[in-house]
C-alpha cells in the first residue's frame, strides 16, 4: 500500500504539489489524468524518493520514503517506473538492460539474472529481441524493454509515466495491452495515462489531478459517467473530442 | 656534393626510426598521463562546483598558452628551481597536463550528454549513484566523448614535435639532424611526414575499429 499524506514540493518557487494526498491499494490499477504541466510526472517521482519533497510524507508498505533513515536503494527494488521519455539504457542489449537490476541491485548470479532477464522480455513481446540493442528498437519497443526491465526487479508497484506518450500512434496498442496483461496479472499500478480508454477500462480508479492538486477520485466508471467538479468534466469533454 | 655532409643512406633512415620510436614513447606517456588525469579533472569539473571554479584557471591557462612556450617556460622554471629531470619527464608532465586539460573538456561534454532520465532510470531500479556512474553513466558518457579523445591523442602525438625545443631528438628534431647532415630536405622532411602518417593513421583506423564495435 502506497499512501500520500498532505504531500507538498516546489521546485523553487514554483508550487507543484500543494498538499497531496491518497491511497493506492495493493492490487488496484490507479489512473492519474490531468492537464500536462499540472505535476503528474513529479507525483510519480516522489513515490520512490527520485525527487525530494518539502512536506507531508508518502509511505510504501510501511516505510516513510522520504525520512531520514530510510534506504532508498532498497525501496526502489520494489517500485518499478517507466518514464514518459525513452530511457533504455543506450550501450547495453535488451537482455542487458533487463538483467542489470537483478545482477547489480540484487546481486543475482549472472545466468540467473540473463534468466529473470529474458522471461520479462517475453512476457512484453521481446522474446526475439534478446541481443538487439536500443538503437535497433522502435519506440514501442523500447517502452516494452522498460517495462521488462522494472519487471526483472520483481517489484510490487508499478508506476507507469504516460509512457505512449512520446510513441507514433501505432505504437501506442502495443504497450497499452502489455500494461493491461500487467494489470490483470494483479500488478498494483499507478498510471499517468492520456489515454482515456485505457483509464476507463483498465483501471480500478481514476484520479483527476489539476493545479496541485487531487480534484477528484473515484471508481473510473463514476468519474467518466458524471464527475462530480466542473474542472474534470471539462477536462474530459476537451481531450475526447 | 662537399665533404662536410653524408650521403643520405640506411642509416639516416635508421635514425629517423629512432626519433619516430622517441616520438612514440613519449608521446604514449604523456597521453596515458593526460588521459588518466583529464578523465579525473573533467568529473571533477563536472560534478563539484567548487573544483570547477579551482580548476577553471589550470584550463584556460593550458588552452590558451602556446605549448611551446609552456614548455619552455616549465622548463625553466624546473632549472631555476633545481629540478633536471631532462627533457623526456618535462616533456611528458607538460605534454600530459596539457592532453589533460582537452581531455577533461571532452570528458565533461560525454558526462553532460548522458541524457537525465537515462540517469534516473539507474537509480530508479534501486543502483547506488556510484553503481549508476559505473555501470551506465560512464559508459555512456566514454561513447560520446570517444572521437573527440581520438582527436586530443592525434594531436598532442604530432605536439610530441615541440618538446625539441628543449632538447629531446624526437621524429621531427631528427630530421632537422639528417637534414643538416645530407642537405636532403624535401626526400627527408617527405620520410618523416609519411612516419607521422602512418602513426596516426593507424590510431584513426583502430579508433574506427573500436567506434562500430561499441556501435
Ligand atoms: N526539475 C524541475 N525543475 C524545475 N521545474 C520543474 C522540474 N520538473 C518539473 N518542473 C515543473 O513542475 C511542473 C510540473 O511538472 P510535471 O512534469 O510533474 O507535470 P506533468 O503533469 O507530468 O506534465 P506533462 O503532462 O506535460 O508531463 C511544471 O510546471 C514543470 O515545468
Ligand atoms: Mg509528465
Amino acid at each position: 500500500m502506497i499512501v500520500l499524506n498532505n504531500v507538498e514540493k516546489r521546485y523553487g518557487s514554483l508550487e507543484v504539489l500543494k498538499g497531496v494526498s491518497f491511497t493506492v491499494e495493493t492490487g488496484e490499477v490507479l489512473s492519474i489524468i490531468g492537464p500536462s504541466g499540472s505535476g503528474k510526472s513529479t507525483i510519480l517521482q516522489c513515490m520512490n524518493g527520485l525527487e525530494p519533497i518539502q512536506g507531508g510524507e508518502i509511505i510504501v508498505d510501511g516505510v516513510s520514503v522520504h525520512a531520514k533513515g530510510t534506504n532508498l536503494n532498497t525501496l526502489r527494488q520494489k517500485i518499478g517506473i517507466v518514464f514518459q521519455q525513452f530511457n533504455t539504457f543506450p550501450h547495453l542489449t535488451a537482455i542487458q538492460n533487463a538483467a542489470l537490476g537483478p545482477r547489480r541491485v540484487l546481486g543475482a548470479p549472472k545466468k540467473e539474472a540473463v534468466e529473470r532477464a529474458r522471461v520479462q522480455l517475453e512476457k512484453v513481446g521481446l522474446g526475439d529481441k534478446l541481443d538487439h540493442y536500443p538503437s535497433q528498437l522502435s519506440g514501442g519497443q523500447q517502452q516494452r524493454l522498460a517495462i521488462a526491465r522494472a519487471l526483472a526487479m520483481e517489484p510490487s508497484y508499478m508506476l507507469f509515466d504516460e509512457v505512449t506518450s512520446a510513441l507514433d500512434p501505432g505504437l501506442v496498442r502495443e504497450v497499452l495491452e502489455t500494461m493491461k496483461l500487467l494489470a490483470e496479472d494483479g500488478m498494483t499500478i499507478v498510471a499517468v495515462t492520456h489515454e482515456m480508454a485505457f483509464a476507463r477500462d483498465v483501471s480500478t480508479r481514476v484520479a483527476y489531478f489539476d493545479a496541485g492538486n487531487i480534484v477528484e477520485i473515484g471508481p473510473a466508471r463514476e468519474i467518466f459517467a458524471n464527475p462530480a467538479h466542473a474542472s474534470t468534466s471539462a477536462f474530459l469533454s476537451h481531450i475526447q473530442h | 656534393m662537399s665533404p662536410y655532409f653524408v650521403e643520405l643512406g640506411p642509416q639516416s633512415l635508421w635514425y629517423l626510426l629512432e626519433g619516430a620510436g622517441r616520438t612514440l614513447w613519449l608521446g604514449i606517456w604523456a597521453i596515458a598521463l593526460g588521459t588518466i588525469l583529464g578523465i579525473l579533472l573533467g568529473c571533477i569539473r563536472t560534478y563539484s562546483r567548487v573544483g570547477a571554479i579551482l580548476l577553471a584557471p589550470l584550463i584556460d591557462i593550458t588552452r590558451s598558452v602556446p605549448l611551446i612556450i609552456q614548455i619552455v617556460l616549465i622548463n625553466s622554471a624546473l632549472g631555476i628551481s633545481g629540478f633536471f629531470w631532462g627533457p623526456f619527464v618535462v616533456g611528458v608532465l607538460v605534454l600530459g597536463v596539457y592532453t589533460a586539460s582537452y581531455t577533461s573538456e571532452v570528458v565533461r561534454s560525454g558526462l553532460q550528454a548522458v541524457p537525465d532520465v537515462t540517469k534516473r532510470a539507474g537509480r530508479a531500479l534501486g543502483l547506488t549513484g556510484l553503481q549508476n556512474f559505473v555501470f551506465i553513466i560512464a559508459p555512456i558518457a566514454g561513447r560520446i566523448a570517444f572521437p573527440g579523445w581520438i582527436n586530443v591523442v592525434l594531436g598532442s602525438l604530432k605536439d610530441t614535435s615541440l618538446v625539441a625545443v628543449i632538447g629531446y631528438v624526437e621524429l621531427l628534431r631528427a630530421s632537422q639532424i639528417v637534414i643538416t647532415q645530407t642537405q636532403e630536405a624535401l626526400i627527408v622532411l617527405a620520410v618523416a611526414g609519411g612516419i607521422y602518417f602512418v602513426m596516426c593513421f593507424a590510431i584513426s583506423a583502430v579508433a574506427k575499429r573500436v567506434e562500430t564495435m561499441q556501435r
